[in-house]
């Protein structure tokens, strides 16, 4: 019994130890577990971005935008520390502006990174200007703001509104964390540069080149309007078309028909317009000596005027004025399809004879010279459309090519103007022709030879073309 | 009825009357063209009005007035000398002092001239030299010059090979040259391995020479519209030159354009089998 006891004694001590130790295990556990929950709690709080507090831009300076209409200022400034090229920390510079050095600045514009200059377009000429560049960092978190966390930064952080960040919907990209630490833990913000002024000026110099070009042209017409003027016979070759138009005119008159001017779609603002209305002049001459009928439909109102005046003082000087009516030239509507649906209609009910077209034309040019071509009247066209040309070299008899309307304007008429404003350009393309050969023989010598000589060369007389 | 529905088909029986005239001129085509010119002279009529008449002047011209009454001068006042042009046009009405209307078409005329000098000079002139000076050769990879003018005289000798031989293959079949059939069959063996070698060597060391068509191209199409010169000997050559240069272009742009209208007939085909017929969805 004595032993019995002794045995269940023992048991009952182990026992008790037993339980104590796993009650001592269990506790350390439960405060194990416990320190790893408050660990991973802890963990979960801190913010999921790692961005370092940017430098700002250096050497920030403005200046008003040289050769300008005014309304410009430059900035220029050194890259943020952070702003290199592999891997930068900087996602873009936003340009503040103010008319005050201390405060009052706002957003005028966002320059990105790697960028080293901006153009603020919105000054007003005689105001003075300081502006700061505030730079941004990227950022590749995962988080993003919703608009109803946007919302509410402002009044939570006036420090945005200290910057002049206005927008807060910039701010999207970044989470809550990084918004909140933007101002004192993140944002480089530049020194204050200024004051400025933006102006006007009288001169371009970048356009120098061009102004020295016309220069040249422009005294060359002079030049040569001069000795027209002086009785000067200036030689100018002909031109196949023209040839054709006396003969054009002749065949309508032996049919009996009449012919169909169109001075293409334009008003009298472009110049090809006024080439044709030129050679209008000349053949409405013709058209008065040999007494046949001319129809003319136009799509503005102040092409119309001029016609009429061009037809009526032809008339006038073949001594026919009795002959001239104002019904020659008559409106339509300035649609450009509702017009050449009026001129087809023209064509196949009258079937003239002759169908000029002298002017600007666009995609009525195919559907007019078709029809022209299919109702067997002779045709003579004349633009400086390229997109044009291509069809009436197809559908027409005769083309006068780009230049060669104006040429048959000045041919056609005979005025001093003309002819010598003509030869002005022929000097122009002279001189194009002399720098076109040595700019292409200096480039050719240069990727021949390699020689950075020939290149600087080359670069300098193409930098006299750039305008 | 919905009244977009009556528009649908009063659209698609005016543009199956402006399409009829691809048969013949006829009473449904001379109805749709009333129509559509007599509603765009009307429409053009209001929008010039409104766009340019009212948007343009007379926005600009009454506050100006105003302030000018006001004691403050507006620089929009200027729009008065518009204003009295546009009046000037009008007296073409009164034929007695119709004359007055030539007046504002020589400011019209002479200002836009004066304009587009500019911007004509330097986009049609000055910007085309700048590009066309470029090299006339260049080669697919860096190397001396004296292996580049190699090349440039081998390239240019194949060239010369394959236009003889060329030459001999159509000329050969003329009965101008009459040629011993041997002989031809020799020709016409040296042209095929010529041809061969050339296509070889052009392969392995081709020249890249858009930098010459280019300069061709623009060198021969100025002497082409120069005028002061008759098109004789060399310039004459050099013009003929030009006008191929001008054909080829007209060619290219011929197809590209017509291309692009399609897509104006595409656009009304489209209008009829979606819009009105609703055959296609």
């Amino acid at each position: 019994m004595c032993g019995l006891f002794c045995v269940w004694k023992m048991l009952k001590l182990k026992v008790a130890i037993f339980t104590l130790l796993f009650l001592l295990l269990s506790c350390f556990s439960a405060v194990a577990q416990t320190e790893e929950e408050i660990s991973d709690t802890t963990a979960s709080e801190e913010p999921s971005y790692r961005i370092p507090k940017l430098a700002p831009v250096t050497n920030l300076e403005v200046q008003d935008s040289p050769d300008d209409a005014g309304g410009e200022i430059e900035l220029t400034w050194k890259l943020s520390a952070d702003d290199t090229e592999d891997n930068g920390l900087v996602s873009k510079y936003v340009i503040l502006r103010s008319q005050n050095r201390t405060s009052d600045f706002h957003i005028v514009g966002v320059a990105n990174h790697q960028d080293t200059s901006y153009i603020d377009k919105g000054t007003q000429d005689g105001t003075e200007y300081y502006y700061k560049v505030v730079t941004f960092p990227k950022y590749e978190g995962e988080v993003r703001l919703t608009r109803e966390e946007i919302d509410p930064l402002m009044d939570e952080f006036p420090e945005f509104t200290e910057l002049g960040i206005k927008d807060v919907s910039m701010l999207a990209e970044y989470d809550r964390n990084l918004a909140a630490a933007f101002i004192d833990e993140i944002l480089g913000i530049s020194a204050v540069a200024g004051p400025v002024k933006s102006s006007a000026q009288w001169f371009n110099s970048k356009d120098l080149d061009t102004f020295i070009i016309g220069l040249v042209i422009c005294t060359s017409v002079v030049i040569f309007i001069g000795l027209a003027r002086g009785g000067r016979k200036l030689f100018l070759r002909r031109i196949g078309g023209l040839q054709a138009i006396e003969n054009a005119i002749g065949r309508a008159t032996e049919m009996g028909k009449s012919i169909l001017f169109i001075p293409g779609i334009q008003d009298m603002d472009d110049v090809q317009t006024v080439a044709g209305i030129t050679i209008l002049g000349r053949i409405a001459k013709t058209i008065a000596e040999y007494d046949t009928k001319i129809n003319m439909p136009v799509s503005r109102s102040i092409v119309m005027t001029t016609a009429r005046e061009t037809i009526k003082e032809a008339y006038l000087s073949a001594g026919r004025p009795d002959a001239y009516s104002d019904d020659m030239v008559h409106y339509i509507t300035d649609e450009q399809f509702g017009y050449v649906a009026a001129v087809d209609g023209i064509m196949v009910r009258e079937k003239p004879a002759t169908c000029f077209y002298l002017g600007a034309f666009f995609a009525e040019s195919l559907i007019m010279a078709e029809t022209g071509n299919s109702i067997g009247a002779i045709q003579i066209a004349g633009t400086a459309m390229p997109a044009q040309l291509p069809f009436f070299v197809a559908a027409c008899d005769y083309t006068l090519i780009g230049e060669e309307l104006f040429a048959a304007s000045a041919y056609l008429s005979g005025e001093p103007k003309q002819l010598g404003s003509l030869k002005g350009q022929d000097v122009g393309k002279v001189i194009a022709m002399v720098f076109i050969i040595v700019g292409t023989a200096f480039a050719t010598l240069a990727a021949v030879t390699g020689s950075e000589t020939f290149l600087e060369i080359t670069n300098m007389i193409k930098s006299w073309f750039s305008a | 009825m919905d009244s977009n529905i009556v528009g649908v088909w009063i659209a698609a029986f005016l543009t199956l009357g402006i399409m009829s005239f691809l048969y013949k001129d006829n009473p449904w085509y001379k109805f749709s063209e009333a129509i559509f010119v007599g509603l765009s002279a009307g429409y053009w009529f209001a929008s010039l009005f409104w766009q340019s008449l009212h948007a343009k002047f007379w926005t600009n011209w009454s506050p100006a007035v105003q302030s000018l009454f006001q004691g403050q001068f507006d620089y929009n006042l200027l729009y008065t000398g518009a204003g009295i042009l546009g009046l000037m046009m009008l007296l073409r009405l009164v034929p007695p002092i119709g004359w007055i209307s030539r007046w504002p078409l020589s400011v019209v005329v002479g200002g836009t001239a004066g304009l587009y000098l500019i911007n004509y000079l330097v986009s049609n002139a000055i910007r085309q030299i700048g590009s066309t000076i470029q090299p006339a050769v260049t080669f697919p990879e860096s190397i001396g010059w004296v292996q580049s003018g190699g090349v440039i005289i081998g390239n240019v000798l194949v060239f010369a090979v394959l236009l003889v031989s060329l030459g001999f293959i159509l000329f050969g079949r003329s009965s101008t040259i009459d040629l011993p059939t041997p002989t031809k069959l020799f020709f016409f063996l040296i042209a095929l391995v010529a041809c061969g070698l050339g296509t070889f060597y052009s392969l392995s060391m081709p020249l890249n020479l858009t930098g010459l068509i280019i300069f061709m191209g623009v060198f021969c199409g100025l002497i082409y519209f120069f005028f002061s010169k008759e098109h004789t000997g060399f310039f004459g050559g050099a013009a003929t030159v030009g006008t191929w240069f001008l054909m080829v272009t007209f060619g290219a742009s011929f197809g590209y354009t017509v291309m692009s209208r399609m897509s104006l007939l595409i656009g009304r085909i489209d209008f009829l089998l979606v819009e009105w017929l609703k055959v296609v969805k």
